[in-house]
C-alpha cells in the first residue's frame, strides 16, 4: 500500500478521541519528511480528509503542500481557497498541538495573497486564525503582525482597531511586538486616533533590545510626528527606562528632518513649518511620512486657534486669521467651525459681525454617562493594579529572578561582613 | 459748555491714569535721573581699581563721544596715580589722542613704575623665600605670620598692577598660613575683592559663605561688605530673588567702606530693582518699604525710592515713567547692564498682573491709559501673560473688556483624575509589556546556556 494512503487512512481512524489524536500526532511527526518529499501529489488528499475533524492531519498535509515554493498566481489562487477553508473549518484543540505548523501555514496564506495583490481575502481568515490561535485575549501571537499587515494593504482599517483594543502582555518574541505596534500605529494614524498610535509607538520605542533595528527607527520617525501632531510638542528626551542603545542611536538617525521638524514647531510659526516640510517633501516622501508631516502642518493652526480660546473671550474671525497666519476671514472661519464639529473647541460663530465667541467645556461631570465612565475607569485600574501586583509576585517567586538577584546579592554580602582590620588576625 | 467739556475730560484723566489726586503734581515734578550721567559726581563714589573699570565701561558703552571722552579722560587720571601700566596703554589707545597733548603716551612714566616694580617683586620674593627657609626648620607661628603677609603683599602687588589671577592664586596661598579667624576674613575679603574684577562670581558666593562659616561673631561693616558680595553674586548668575534679599540684608554701617567694589547707592538701586521684579506685595511692603535699614540707602536714590512707592500704591503710569528715565543710566552699569532688560520686563508683567488682580472686569482702554501704551499691544501682552498661565483671566476682543476667570476646582479636578488614570493605566500596561519582554529575553539566554 503507498505510504501516503496508508497514511491517509490514519488520520481518518485516529481523529476521534484526544489519545488518538496524540497517537496520530506522533506518527505524523515521523511521517513529515515523507511528506514533504511528495509535496506535489498531496492536492487530491485535500478532498478526501475532512478539515473540521481532522485537523492536525489536514494542518501537516497542508503544511508539506505548502512548503514547496509557490510562484505563480495560478498555484496560489488554487491555494487560497484551501487554506481559508482549513482556518475556518479547523478545531481549535488540535492546531494548537501544532502551532508552529499553523502559523507557517498562516504566513504562507498572507504570501498567497499579497502575491495574488488581493490582501482583502486575507483579512477575515487571519483574524480567524489569530483568535483559534490565541489562548487568551493578551497574548501576542506572531499572526498579529501579519494581520494588521494585510489591514493596512487593504486598508481595512475598522477591523485592525478591533484587535488593537485587547491589550497584550504574553509576547512570544520581541519582533512580533515591534511589527504589531509599528503596524497597529499606523492603522491608528489612519484612524486618526493619535493617543493610541502614539502608546504603540512609544511601546516599540521604549522597548528593551540589545541592538538597533530598523522597526524601531521607523517607529521613532512616525513618533516624532504623531507626538507633534497630538501634544504639540516633542521632548526628545527619552524615558529612563528606555533602553540605552536607543537613548544613544535614535536621534542621531532622525536628526534631519524629523528633530528639526519638532525645533521648527517649537518656534509656533505656521510659514516656517510649511516651509520646513517643502524644502524636506522628498525627505519625508521617501520616508512614506509626507501625508504625516503634512498633518502636522494642519494640526499647528488647529493647536493655535485652541491656544485662542483660552485667552480670549470674544475674537473677530480677521483677528484669528491674522494671528493664526490664515489667508483670510473665511478660512479662519472654516477652520473654526470644523473644530466645533469635531469637538475640539467650544465656540459660537456670529457671521453678522463676523465675531466668534469661545465657550467654556460644557462638560460639568454631573451626568450618568460620565459617572459610569468615571466607575469604569476606577474597576479598570484597580483591575491593573492587581495585575500588577501578580505580576510583581510571580517574579519575585521566579526562579530565574531570584537566582541572578542571589549571585549578585552575594557579592554584596561578602562586603557587608567584611571584617574590621583589627579582628582580623 | 466748553468748560464743562473740559472739566469733565480732566476727571476721566485722571481716572485712567488710575493716579488719584497726586497725578498732577507727579507728573510736574522733574524726575532728576532723567538727565544725563553726571560722570564726576559717579566716579566720585568709588575707589581704586573698580573707578577705572567703570569709567572704561562707560566709555565702552555710551554712544555720546563727549560722554566716551570724559570717562576716558577721567580714567587716565586715575590710572597715572596707581601702577596698572598695561591698563594705562589700553586707555592711551582708546583715547587716540582725541584729548590733546596732556593726555598722550606718558613712556617715561610707564618703565618708571615698571622699574619699580620689578624691584619690588624681587624683594618680595626674596624675603619670601627667606621666610620659608626659615619656616622648615623652625615652625614657628611667627614665622608662619611673615609668610601670610609676605604672599598678601604678594597679591597686593599682582592686584595694583593688574595681574588678577597672579593675585588671586596668591591670596588664596595665604589661607594655609593663617592662625587667626581675622586673618581669614581678610583672605576672604581680598579674594572676593579680585574675584569680582575677574567676573568670576561662582568664587566669590563660595568665599563669601567661607567668610560667614567663621565661628568669631564678624564686624558689621565685614556683614554688610559680605551681603554686598553675596548679592552681586546672585544678580550675576540671574539668581534675583536671591540678589534682592542679600541686599536688603546689607546694614547702613557699609557706607563708603566698599566703595572699590560697590556704592551705596547701587545698594538701593540693584537691591530695589531686584526686589521690584520677584517680590510679591507682602513682602514687597514687609522687606522692602519697612524696613528701616534699607531705607537709608533708598534715601540715596530718590528715583528708586519713588518708583518703589508708586508700585506698590500702584501708580503705575508714573512708575514705569521713573524706571524709563532711569534705565539709560542702568545701561552703563557695569553690573547691572546685562539684567536690565530682564528686570524690566519682570517688573511690567508684574504691575500688569497686580493691576488686573482685584478686578473681575478690566476695560482695556483704561488699562492701555494707566500703562501708557495702545489697546492693541496691551492685548498683545496680556496675551502671553494669559498664555503663561501668569493672569488668570480672557479677553472679550470685541468690548475691548478683559475679565477674570474663575477656574472651576470641581471640573478641574475632574479633569486631572481621569487624565491622572488614564496615564497611570497607560504607564503600567507598558511597563508590565516591558517586564514581560525583559523576562522573556532573559528566559532565552538562559535556555541557551542550558
Amino acid at each position: 500500500m503507498d505510504p501516503l494512503e496508508a497514511l491517509v487512512a490514519q488520520i481518518q481512524g485516529l481523529s476521534s478521541s484526544s489519545a488518538d489524536i496524540a497517537r496520530l500526532h506522533t506518527i505524523l511527526k515521523q511521517s513529515d519528511d515523507s511528506l514533504r518529499s511528495n509535496s506535489s501529489r498531496l492536492s487530491p488528499i485535500f478532498s478526501l480528509i475532512d478539515p473540521s475533524i481532522h485537523s492536525l492531519g489536514f494542518l501537516y498535509v497542508l503544511d508539506a503542500f505548502t512548503s514547496t515554493s509557490v510562484s505563480n498566481q495560478q498555484q496560489a489562487e488554487e491555494l487560497v481557497p484551501i487554506i481559508t477553508r482549513f482556518i475556518s473549518g479547523c478545531s481549535v484543540e488540535q492546531i494548537r498541538l501544532a502551532p508552529e505548523k499553523f502559523i507557517y501555514v498562516c504566513k504562507r496564506l498572507k504570501d498567497q495573497v499579497m502575491l495574488l495583490e488581493a490582501p482583502i481575502r486575507g483579512v477575515a481568515p487571519m483574524f480567524t486564525a489569530l483568535r483559534k490561535l490565541q489562548v487568551s485575549t493578551e497574548h501576542l501571537t506572531p499572526l498579529h503582525a501579519d494581520f494588521l499587515l494585510l489591514c493596512l494593504l487593504a486598508k481595512s482599517y475598522k477591523t485592525g482597531l478591533s484587535i488593537l483594543d485587547d491589550d497584550v502582555f504574553e509576547v512570544d518574541h520581541p519582533r512580533d511586538l515591534y511589527l504589531y505596534c509599528y503596524y497597529g500605529g499606523m492603522i491608528c494614524i489612519g484612524q486618526k486616533r493619535f493617543q493610541k498610535a502614539l502608546d504603540l509607538l512609544h511601546n516599540v520605542v521604549t522597548a528593551p533590545m540589545t541592538m538597533m533595528n530598523a522597526i524601531v527607527i521607523e517607529a521613532y520617525k512616525k513618533y516624532v510626528l504623531v507626538s507633534l501632531i497630538r501634544h504639540g510638542l516633542f521632548s526628545t528626551s527619552l524615558p529612563k527606562y528606555c533602553s540605552p542603545l536607543a537613548q544613544r542611536n535614535l536621534k542621531p538617525f532622525c536628526q534631519n528632518p524629523y528633530i528639526e521638524m519638532a525645533h521648527t514647531y517649537s518656534t509656533g510659526k505656521v510659514a516656517d513649518l510649511e516651509a520646513f516640510v517643502n524644502a524636506n517633501a522628498d525627505k519625508f516622501e521617501s520616508d512614506n511620512n509626507l501625508g504625516l508631516a503634512k498633518q502636522v502642518v494642519s494640526s499647528m493652526y488647529k493647536r493655535n486657534i485652541q491656544r485662542l480660546t483660552q485667552t480670549y473671550l470674544t475674537l473677530s474671525l480677521e483677528d484669528i486669521a491674522n494671528t493664526v497666519h490664515l489667508n483670510s476671514a473665511k478660512e479662519a472661519e472654516m477652520h473654526v467651525l470644523q473644530m466645533i464639529q469635531d469637538g475640539e473647541i467650544y465656540a459660537t460663530i456670529n457671521q453678522k459681525d463676523g465675531m466668534v465667541r469661545f465657550l467654556e467645556d460644557p462638560e460639568q461631570y454631573k451626568t450618568c454617562e460620565m459617572i459610569e465612565h468615571i466607575d469604569s475607569s476606577i474597576h479598570r485600574i484597580m483591575a491593573l493594579s492587581k495585575k500588577l501586583t501578580a505580576t510583581d509576585e510571580q517574579i519575585a517567586c521566579d526562579h530565574l529572578y531570584l537566582s541572578k538577584v542571589g549571585r549578585e546579592r552575594q557579592r554584596y554580602d561578602f562586603d557587608d561582613y567584611d571584617v574590621p582590620q583589627k579582628f582580623n588576625i | 459748555m466748553d468748560g464743562d467739556d473740559d472739566i469733565s475730560g480732566q476727571m476721566i484723566d485722571e481716572i485712567y491714569a488710575n493716579g488719584g489726586e497726586e497725578t498732577d503734581q507727579r507728573s510736574r515734578r522733574a524726575i532728576m535721573s532723567g538727565d544725563q550721567l553726571d560722570i564726576e559726581a559717579y566716579a566720585a563714589l568709588y575707589s581704586g581699581r573698580t573707578k577705572i573699570m567703570r569709567l572704561l565701561f562707560i566709555a565702552n558703552s555710551s554712544k555720546n563721544p563727549t560722554v566716551q571722552l570724559d570717562a576716558l579722560r577721567m580714567a587716565y587720571d586715575e590710572i597715572k596715580k596707581g601702577e596698572n601700566t598695561q591698563l594705562f596703554r589700553e586707555v592711551v589707545q582708546k583715547i587716540d589722542g582725541r584729548l590733546g597733548p596732556n593726555y598722550d603716551m606718558d613712556l617715561s612714566w610707564c618703565e618708571v613704575v615698571e622699574r619699580k616694580a620689578e624691584q619690588k617683586k624681587e624683594r618680595l620674593e626674596n624675603e619670601l623665600n627667606a621666610y620659608r627657609d626659615c619656616f622648615i626648620s623652625f615652625q614657628t607661628n611667627l614665622i608662619k605670620e611673615s609668610i601670610r603677609m609676605g604672599y598678601n603683599d604678594f597679591g597686593d602687588f599682582y592686584y595694583s598692577h593688574g595681574q588678577l589671577g597672579d593675585a588671586f592664586k596668591s591670596y588664596v596661598r595665604t589661607r594655609d598660613y593663617c592662625t587667626t579667624s581675622k586673618h581669614i576674613i581678610h583672605m576672604c575679603l581680598s579674594t572676593i575683592l579680585v574675584s569680582i574684577e575677574m567676573g568670576q562670581f561662582s568664587h566669590v558666593s563660595s568665599y563669601v559663605s567661607k567668610a560667614e562659616q567663621g565661628t568669631d561673631p564678624l564686624d558689621p561693616i565685614t556683614i554688610s561688605k559680605l551681603r554686598c558680595a553675596a548679592g552681586l553674586a546672585n544678580l550675576e548668575t540671574k539668581k534675583y530673588k536671591l540678589a534682592a534679599r542679600k541686599f536688603l540684608e546689607t546694614g547702613p554701617e557699609l557706607g563708603s567702606h566698599y566703595n572699590e567694589v560697590i556704592a551705596a547707592q547701587d545698594v538701593a538701586t540693584y537691591g530695589g530693582l531686584c526686589a521690584l521684579a520677584t517680590f510679591d506685595r507682602a513682602e514687597l511692603k514687609s522687606k522692602v518699604i519697612d524696613n528701616s535699614n534699607f531705607r537709608n540707602f533708598l534715601e540715596l536714590v530718590p528715583e528708586v525710592r519713588e518708583l518703589i512707592n508708586d508700585f506698590y500704591s500702584s501708580h503705575y503710569a508714573s512708575c514705569l515713567e521713573y524706571l524709563g528715565n532711569l534705565k539709560a543710566n542702568l545701561l552703563l552699569d557695569i553690573h547691572l547692564h546685562d539684567h536690565v532688560e530682564t528686570l524690566y520686563d519682570q517688573i511690567r508683567h508684574k504691575a500688569l498682573i497686580q493691576y488686573t488682580h482685584p478686578f473681575v472686569s478690566v476695560d482695556l482702554n483704561m488699562m492701555a491709559n494707566a500703562f501708557k501704551t495702545t489697546v492693541v499691544g496691551l492685548e498683545k501682552e496680556l496675551e502671553a501673560l494669559i498664555t503663561d498661565n501668569q493672569i488668570q483671566a480672557r479677553i472679550d476682543s470685541h468690548n475691548k473688556i478683559l475679565y477674570a476667570r474663575h477656574a472651576d476646582q470641581r471640573n478641574a479636578t475632574f479633569q486631572r483624575v481621569l487624565e491622572t488614570g488614564r496615564e497611570f493605566d497607560r504607564d503600567v500596561r507598558s511597563m508590565l509589556l516591558r517586564s514581560n519582554l525583559i523576562k522573556h529575553d532573559y528566559n532565552i539566554r538562559a535556555s541557551r546556556k542550558l
